[in-house]
């Protein structure tokens, strides 16, 4: 039986298209995937992400857990509602899952984890925390949905209570502002300006309907991967895993090296990968015909090997575009091997898309 | 509900197939197998010459999703192929009938087409489907 988010009966009165993701019965597209791609670079589209899960920690040694717990090091965080993306490692730097961490006080901070990931990463969390007298809250009674595009922030700020409004008005990049169970973060996963917003249940369906009622577009799972993909954002469970580390992802930017004395969970073992593991993280751009997709094979004119890990059209740029776990002396001319053909590529630096605009 | 006009033969991998008056035939996909794929953005078309045993992979459409392969509903030679796919593949999602056909051939046995499904039969099959 698949779990559904308080959003479902909205997703059927939409005609969604419904699959299984991660156990949850998830939008992929409501009628066109590409009309709803469109519909956040160009304007506001809206998604139902209420299957990721938040999870408060409290206590006061909370900042000192998660500067064991994370690899990037949430010292960064001074002011409240600042953000801040992370791994959270294994012993191993394994990446059991990357993460948004808030900071709202000494004595509380909020995580948002993968659906997928989330009951695996509380018991993770819940045993390191003994040690530190932390408790770990999983805010079930929460739920998500992020509105993206150039026009998301002022469609939202419209319908938020006048304190909170005022609050969203003037919120920085990567900071979120709340009010009783309203939060609301300037963060997204599409490369487009807007926020993510966590609420009671109740209120997230009154939200989505008068978000829809304003001409915010549903977008599905669909959509919000290929805007993911063209912003040069990784997913967890494909291009990284428990068998993967962060160097050879494409994640070595969000390690907290300094100081050099914070043992963060995972530091050990990346240390001696570091500058040295056998393989890089890429992203390429389709020159030939076709659509590249993932688990294809990449070759380079010095001999060097890969393959991609996510792939697929890029509707912003009418090309396809890929990420590659390849060898780390990769480099030049590519080829990746679409159906037994072998298509020319070149490698290029994500993201691919930001803010509307075509970057490579 | 998806279209399946009357005027047509079908095969159970969805591809719809037509005789002309010249003899020839031609072939797409079916509004069902577009509507399932979701929006197509690159499609492969076989090159005039080929020839082509019945049920041979010989295109390939692909949508936002995934890649599919099309089959040659009965045996043959291609004689034109729809290059307006190229550059605009999105209209064998909004016209799958007409102009996103996808390749003409002249039939070995042109009553080969007789044997295929009708619309009825087509019809039943993506209703067992759905």
């Amino acid at each position: 039986m698949l779990k559904k988010t308080a959003l479902h009966a909205e997703h059927v009165r939409l005609g969604a298209r419904l699959v299984d993701f991660a156990g949850w019965e998830m939008p992929i597209q409501y009628q066109s995937q590409l009309d709803e791609h469109h519909a956040v670079r160009a304007g506001a589209g809206m998604f139902d992400v209420a299957h990721m899960s938040a999870v408060d920690l409290h206590g006061p040694r909370t900042r000192e857990f998660l500067r064991k717990l994370l690899a990037n090091d949430v010292a960064k965080l001074t002011a409240p509602g600042k953000a801040l993306y992370s791994c959270m490692l294994r012993e191993d730097a394994g990446i059991i899952d990357d993460l948004i961490a808030y900071f709202i006080n000494e004595d509380w901070f909020r995580l948002v984890v993968n659906a997928g990931t989330t009951e695996k990463d509380l018991v993770w969390i819940g045993q390191q925390a003994a040690a530190f007298g932390v408790t770990v809250k999983y805010r079930d009674d929460l739920g998500i949905v992020a509105v993206q595009g150039p026009e998301a922030r002022d469609k939202v700020i419209k319908q938020l209570p006048t304190d909170l409004a005022a609050a969203a008005q003037t919120v920085g990049v990567f900071q979120a502002v709340y009010a009783g169970d309203w939060f609301v973060g300037r963060t997204g996963y599409t490369g487009e300006d807007g926020f993510e917003l966590m609420l009671p249940h109740a209120d997230l369906v009154t939200l989505w309907q008068k978000l829809e009622a304003d001409g915010v577009r549903p977008c599905g799972l669909g959509a919000r991967d290929t805007l993911r993909l063209e912003a040069g954002m990784n997913l967890y469970g494909q291009d990284m895993d428990e068998s993967k580390h962060p160097l050879e992802s494409g994640l070595g930017w969000t390690i907290g090296w300094d100081p050099a004395d914070r043992d963060f969970i995972g530091r050990t073992a990346l240390s001696a990968l570091r500058g040295k593991s056998p393989n890089k993280f890429v992203s390429l751009v389709l020159e030939g015909r076709g659509v590249v997709r993932a688990h294809m094979k990449v070759r380079f004119a010095n001999g060097a090997e890969g393959e991609t890990t996510s792939g697929g059209f890029a509707p912003t740029m009418k090309s396809s575009i890929a990420f590659a776990r390849v060898d780390a002396k990769a480099e030049g001319a590519c080829e990746v091997e679409i159906r037994g053909q072998w298509v020319a590529a070149k490698l290029v630096k994500a993201p691919f898309v930001r803010n509307g605009k075509v970057l490579v | 509900m998806s279209n399946v006009p009357s005027s047509l033969k079908y095969v159970k991998s969805h591809e719809w197939i037509k005789k002309l008056a010249d003899g020839t035939v031609v072939i797409g996909i079916t509004d069902h197998a577009q509507n399932a794929l979701g929006d197509l953005v690159f499609v492969e078309v076989p090159k005039v010459g080929r020839k082509l045993a019945a049920n041979e992979s010989c295109a390939v459409v692909e949508s936002v999703k995934a890649a599919s392969d099309v089959y040659a509903p009965i045996a043959g030679e291609v004689t034109e192929a729809n290059g307006a796919l190229n550059n605009t593949p999105e209209i064998l999602n909004s016209d799958p009938y007409e102009a996103g056909w996808m390749w003409k051939m002249k039939p070995n046995n042109i009553a080969d087409v007789d044997a295929l499904l009708d619309a009825a039969g087509y019809q039943q099959l993506i209703d067992e489907l759905n």
